[in-house]
């Protein structure tokens, strides 16, 4: 697979650690949530036959985490931005 | 023997004559020839058993769906088994041998297996070996394994290279037949970027192997011109003897270059093979189309072929496969075998035609109406039995009979994306699905087009789109004048009504009776068939059996063939070595080996070293006299407890983590607290993974208010980085912190013992009295005026130092050290001294550390901070996991000094039956403690907290160990940590 590196151009899958589903980006507060909240955040996940956010990591390369946007029938690549763009607009803050 | 079946023409060298061997014997051929064309000029039809009832088999084929002529090459380290004879290309002095058979080719004593075909029908495997269970391993996989096979691998290492190699373009081409050509021709002369990859040795694909006119001249040597017009353009690469294996996503394909198969050894610094991985923009399958036979009773002898191949041998390679001939149609195509070996001077003796309308030969005894219901001839055919459309049965004297039951395109790469091909009634086959990997077409025969005309005009035109894709223009040019024969065929997929066996899939031994049985027996989807009767299931992936096994399920079932659809294929196009995947990558070469800056030092001292992860570490430095390893690392443990001690951590991941949130970033990352470290000071920290699991451990020092340094186990320097940067980008995107691997920025060592700081007073340019540098103090220092880190922390128990400095100046320090360590005795002490003294601290490392050990299980439950927000530490609440009864870290020693302790061993009370309902927990690390004069150990034990002092077993079932043991506190030495402060 290619992968389209919003700063660095195309680059070979080979370049990337797959984590998962993109979700994992919202993660619970401790301070706030509890035991139900983090169990799901970490064992519960859609598993769609199309269109899926996950997480890269350009580990030879930038190390960027990156959410790509991924058809998981075709393998098409819909979107690729970087996480933590993602992630600040989304609100996550510090 | 001679040549006896070598006929006239061919596009063989026959200035030069190559000896070769098979099974022993002498024979000769030419260049141009392949294994298989050269045996048939000699006379020889025999070359291999089949897989299962070890029939005799000859080639069916003559290219690289061949699924019976599988021999073995070369002899020694380059055997190779498992090769299709149809493609091995012939060199001087090739050595080859069958397969399969013993005692020899001819005689094969497994052939008892053909008579007791009954018991191997379909699904026999899981009838007949199901009871008595045990069975199976024992008794029928090894008999099944032994009976039916393919070659043997000789267990020597490969002496060869396999290479990998990356390559762009804009377009691909797999195939270089008519099609390809045209559509290589059409987008080289239009400036792009073209790769041309083909299979074979020779370009041209079908244009050698028949006798058409393409543009006036003779189809091969129109070929011949194309291909060097293609080689003066500069932006086309051809690339001969390589097999396009597979379509992967985003338009990369896989391939196979064959660099050196075809010598007798590689070329000093070529490799045997290349894996390449190709970057195309876009790609046209001209794969061409393979013939597929009609089965009838004992249509799998020697001698029998597809008609293709057998006109293939006569006007490529010169050669007849039998000086009687007959042909065996049901299609226009299949004459063309009839018409040209007659033209060659062979003796048709009868084409016999399922047909009974269409075209009549002339001059040829051509039976219309009429079928082969079976053959004669033990090794070899020699005798055909015909069934006339009349009803009158006859033999016929032959030693070769060609068979065709029509062309099935090749689809294959087209459906590497799980494209279903669709059936095409004109061509009684099926074509690529509309929905086949992006950016790729099929063109000619691959894609339906069976004509001459057909595969240019579809190159071109496939050519000319897939250019316009890419905004670029390509000429439509007049197209070479080529033959336009529509395809005339009349389904016929086997002989019925005989009650002997008809062969379908000759690799893995599947008949028409076998598709009845699975019919039978309600396996009737294509994907049962395949797997009940394993129809196209062998190396040949079914090329030439699987449309037709689904047909005749199709007449069974009384559906049409779109109805009953078909299997679809995978990637690798044809077998693939596993040293081409392996390519460099084996051996020591199989991944990296990451040196420490002392290695050079270590070498030249004889250390021994253990691979930890990628790196080399000294593991210890044997003395003279020292014959054991035991004797080393006790002298090393000792004399550091006793004066001063030196060692290697550089392993230890180091990543620099700067910013103004930096503290509260390691709040997050670690259980316990960092914000609240003082600039100076160091801490160990603990890092969790977020279900509350220990993940990593480590000591972080503070060298400034924004700026720390943090150190991981050797084992995770990798993984803490990556979810270090998880966290920073994804998590907590608005954090001001950055982190930078520093791993191998550094070399570190460890300086421990009663002497460590009086051997570093000599090295280091400041006050690192204890005043001024007490215990767990962190700073930049200098040494001999360059920058350097201290760092007062302990893994020995000892008063000990780690020291860096920037890696280059590794190699003196270790250097400096020792000598200046002269004057206290000082050892260097290897990962085994390490070990020792760490588990005679109780600290934990990665036995401990195994990844289903939580905070409270290492005993340190207090370290997980509720006060703040941080990776596990909800999670590490978990009921379960604070379970009071839980695994708890505890020492081990045996009740006798002698006793011999084994990690693994498991925890028992006195008394009890060594049985799971008993396991108390194990013992995770083990050493001999030469300060206590015993094996010592830690382990982790069910409320271990409540059980020190108590006495218990520690037994190993595997090792056979039984011990009485006392579990202690894991602080065996120095407990108050008195030593370490000191």
């Amino acid at each position: 697979m290619i992968i389209n590196h919003p700063i660095l151009g195309p680059r070979d899958a080979q370049e990337f650690v797959y984590l998962g589903d993109a979700s994992l980006m919202n993660r619970p507060d401790g301070m706030s949530d509890g035991i139900e909240a983090f169990h799901d955040y970490l064992y519960n996940r859609d598993n769609p036959a199309g269109a899926h956010r996950e997480l890269w990591y350009h580990e030879q390369g930038d190390r960027s985490w990156l959410v790509v946007t991924r058809n998981t029938v075709t393998h098409e690549i819909l979107k690729v931005e970087l996480a933590r763009d993602v992630a600040s607009k989304a609100g996550r803050g510090k | 023997m001679t040549q006896v079946n070598r006929i006239a023409g061919g596009q063989i060298d026959r200035a030069t004559t190559f000896r070769f061997t098979f099974d022993g014997l002498p024979y000769t051929g030419h260049p141009g020839d392949t294994l298989a064309s050269a045996l048939l000029a000699n006379g020889v039809r025999l070359m291999g058993r089949s897989f299962k009832y070890h029939r005799p088999r000859g080639p069916l084929s003559a290219g690289s769906e061949e699924p019976n002529a599988l021999v073995q090459l070369r002899t020694g380290a380059r055997q190779e088994p498992n090769s299709r004879a149809t493609v091995a290309e012939l060199f001087d002095g090739l050595t080859a041998s069958s397969q399969n058979a013993w005692p020899s080719l001819r005689f094969d004593a497994m052939a008892l297996n053909d008579r007791l075909s009954t018991f191997f029908t379909a699904g026999f495997y899981y009838k007949t070996f199901m009871w008595p269970a045990a069975f199976w391993e024992k008794v029928y996989e090894p008999m099944i394994r032994r009976a039916a096979g393919l070659g043997r691998l000789t267990r020597e290492e490969d002496p060869d290279e396999y290479d990998k190699g990356f390559l762009h373009c804009d377009l691909l081409v797999i195939g270089a037949g008519p099609a390809g050509l045209m559509a290589a021709l059409t987008a080289g002369r239009a400036g792009a970027r073209v790769i041309l990859a083909d299979e074979d040795f020779r370009m041209g694909g079908r244009l050698n192997a028949e006798t058409f006119e393409v543009g006036g001249q003779p189809g091969a040597d129109w070929a011949a011109a194309a291909v060097s017009e293609l080689a003066a353009i500069d932006n086309v690469r051809l690339m001969k003897r390589t097999t396009v294996i597979g379509a992967f996503d985003h338009g990369i394909y896989g391939a196979v270059e064959r660099v050196s198969d075809h010598l007798p050894v590689p070329l000093p610094g070529k490799p045997r093979q290349t894996l390449w991985r190709i970057y195309s923009r876009r790609a046209i399958l001209a794969g061409g189309a393979t013939e597929r036979p009609i089965a009838f009773e004992n249509n799998d002898r020697p001698g029998i072929m597809l008609a293709g191949s057998l006109r293939a041998y006569a006007n490529r390679w010169a050669v007849t496969v039998g000086d009687r001939v007959a042909i065996f149609i049901n299609n226009d195509d299949g004459l063309r075998s009839a018409t040209d070996l007659q033209a060659k001077g062979v003796d048709v003796v009868a084409v016999i035609d399922a047909r009974a309308d269409g075209p009549l030969l002339p001059d040829i005894r051509h039976l219309k109406g009429a079928e082969v219901i079976d053959t004669r001839g033990r090794l070899g055919l020699t005798s055909i039995t015909i069934c006339q459309s009349n009803g009158r049965i006859e033999t016929i004297r032959a030693s070769a009979l060609g068979v065709s039951g029509g062309w099935n395109p090749n689809v294959n790469i087209s459906s590497h994306h799980r494209s279903r091909p669709v059936w095409d009634e004109a061509i009684q086959s099926f074509i690529p699905g509309h929905d086949g990997p992006p950016g790729l077409s099929a063109a000619g025969a691959a894609a339906g087009a069976l004509s001459t005309h057909g595969a240019l005009a579809t190159g071109q035109a496939q050519a000319i789109a897939a250019l316009a894709d890419l905004g670029r223009t390509a000429r439509a040019e007049l197209l070479p004048e080529a033959e336009d024969a529509p395809v005339s065929i009349t389904p016929k997929w086997y002989v019925a009504g005989g009650k002997g066996r008809a062969w379908i899939d000759p690799q893995n031994d599947v008949t028409v009776k076998d598709v009845k049985l699975a019919h039978q027996e309600n396996f009737t989807s294509v994907e049962h068939l395949k797997r009940y009767t394993t129809l196209g299931m062998a190396t040949d992936q079914g090329k030439t059996a699987n449309v037709l096994g689904l047909a005749i399920m199709a007449g069974l079932t009384g559906r049409t063939i779109p109805e009953t659809g078909t299997t679809i294929y995978r990637p690798p196009y044809t077998p693939v070595a596993m040293g081409t995947l392996a390519g460099r990558s084996r051996g020591r070469a199989f991944k990296p080996t990451r040196l420490t800056p002392s290695h050079a030092w270590a070498e030249e001292q004889g250390a021994v070293f253990v691979e930890v992860g990628q790196w080399l570490r000294t593991q210890w430095i044997p003395r003279p006299g020292e014959v054991h390893w035991r004797d080393s690392v006790d002298r090393e443990v000792l004399a550091t407890r006793k004066s001063v001690g030196i060692c290697d951590v550089t392993t230890l991941g180091k990543i620099d983590i700067q910013g103004t949130d930096a503290g509260a970033f390691l709040d997050r990352v670690y259980a316990n607290t960092f914000s609240t470290l003082a600039v100076g000071k160091c801490r160990y920290g603990l890092m969790l993974r977020e279900d509350g699991m220990v993940f990593d451990d480590g000591t972080t020092a503070r060298l400034g208010a924004h700026e720390y340094v943090m150190t991981t186990t050797t084992a995770n320097a990798v993984t803490v980085f990556r979810h270090l940067e998880f966290c920073r980008q994804v998590l907590w995107p608005d954090m001001d912190v950055q982190l930078i691997s520093t791993t191998e920025a550094w070399a570190q060592y460890s300086v421990a013992g009663p002497n460590a700081r009086r051997l570093l007073e000599r090295i280091v340019d400041q006050d690192i009295s204890d005043a001024a540098f007490p215990y767990m103090a962190a700073g930049n220092v200098t040494v001999g005026g360059l920058r350097a880190r201290l760092f007062r922390i302990s893994f020995s128990g000892e008063l000990a130092y780690e020291i860096a400095v920037p890696a280059r100046y590794g190699d003196a320090l270790i250097r400096r050290l020792v000598e200046e360590g002269r004057a206290f005795d000082a050892v260097v002490y290897g990962t085994e001294a390490l070990g020792v003294m760490r588990v005679e601290k109780g600290h934990v490392a990665g036995n401990e550390l195994n990844g289903q050990s939580t905070a409270l299980n290492m005993g340190l439950g207090k370290m997980v901070s509720k006060k703040k927000d941080s990776i596990g530490m909800v999670l590490s609440g978990r009921e379960g996991m604070v379970d009071p009864d839980g695994y708890r870290l505890v020492g081990v020693r045996p009740v006798s000094p002698e006793g011999k302790l084994t990690a693994g061993s498991h925890f028992l009370e006195i008394g009890a039956a060594a049985v799971v309902a008993n396991d108390g927990g194990w013992l995770t690390s083990k050493v001999y403690s030469p300060h206590l004069g015993s094996d010592i150990a830690l382990g982790y034990l069910k409320a271990g907290d409540r059980k020190i002092g108590q006495r218990m077993r520690a037994v190993n079932l595997l090792a056979g160990t039984d011990t009485e043991v006392e579990i202690v506190s894991p602080h065996f030495f120095d407990p108050e940590g008195e030593r370490l402060r000191g």
